[in-house]
């Protein structure tokens, strides 16, 4: 796995690509974890990556619920295929906020 | 059909090898004639079943290995999975529901909704545990 963090529109753009799995899913919550704590609202891009399992869903959920209680937004934008799929499996496709792309969430938020 | 063997693998419990798994499980699904949507499904069945083990098994830091099995009885493939751990509480195997929304918890869930079979158990002395899950394939 490997991220890249940059800021779009007030918001902390988290950029995670590769394979999002057990060995590396620590590290993508450490990530969405110290983003929140710098007081961000946050997005997660997820268009690189190729796969996402449990854990890494995981970091997603506790990132959702981390930015709710500090009353910070969070979504996640270029959600891809494979990370949809595991998304949609799990019912989450339907919880957490998902646009096409960072101007898609911005021009959302209004 | 005879129930074929397609392969047998033996890995350390260890997160990084889940990588190696997942392709090995892929290249089974399209060698066995799965379309692509349903060997991402098995992908995803087989690496979230390792990772119970690596995690609840052998509890993501001790030494152990995994036995991993692939076979295909014409119908249906058939995913052996077998650890050499203590004997788990099986009845804490248990999906959560969806709608207790928290971290965790969504791996056996996932591997019920896409097998058609599943079983778990104890090998024979407590030598360890298996979870054996079925796929019917067309």
């Amino acid at each position: 796995m490997k991220y890249n963090t940059r800021e779009a529109g007030g918001y902390a753009v988290l950029e995670l690509s590769g394979d999002v799995d057990l060995s590396c899913s620590p590290d993508a919550r450490k990530q969405i974890l110290q983003c929140l704590e710098g007081g961000k609202h946050l997005l997660v891009d997820l268009s690189g990556v190729t796969y996402i399992d449990s854990s890494g869903v995981a970091s997603l959920v506790e990132g959702y619920q981390t930015a709710r209680k500090k009353q910070l937004r969070f979504g996640l934008v270029g959600v891809s295929e494979a990370a949809m799929n595991v998304l949609q499996l799990a019912r989450l496709d339907k919880v957490f906020p998902i646009h096409a792309t960072v101007g898609d969430r911005l021009q959302a938020d209004g | 059909m005879n129930t074929e063997l397609i392969f047998e693998i033996h890995f350390p419990a260890k997160a990084d090898r889940l990588c190696l798994v997942r392709a090995l499980v892929k290249r089974a699904g399209e060698l066995t004639g799965c379309n692509s949507e349903l060997t991402d499904k098995l992908v995803i069945a087989l690496n979230e079943a390792c990772m119970n083990v690596i995690q609840h098994a052998y509890k993501n830091d001790e030494p152990g290995e995994i036995v991993l099995k692939i076979l295909n009885n014409g119908s249906h493939l058939i995913f052996r999975l077998t650890d050499f751990a203590a004997p788990i509480d099986l009845d804490s195997v248990k999906p959560r529901e969806l709608e207790d929304l928290r971290p965790g918890g969504l791996g056996v869930y996932f591997i019920r909704e896409i097998m058609d079979e599943c079983r778990i158990g104890h090998l024979d002395g407590g030598a360890g545990n298996y979870l054996e899950m079925k796929k019917k394939i067309d």
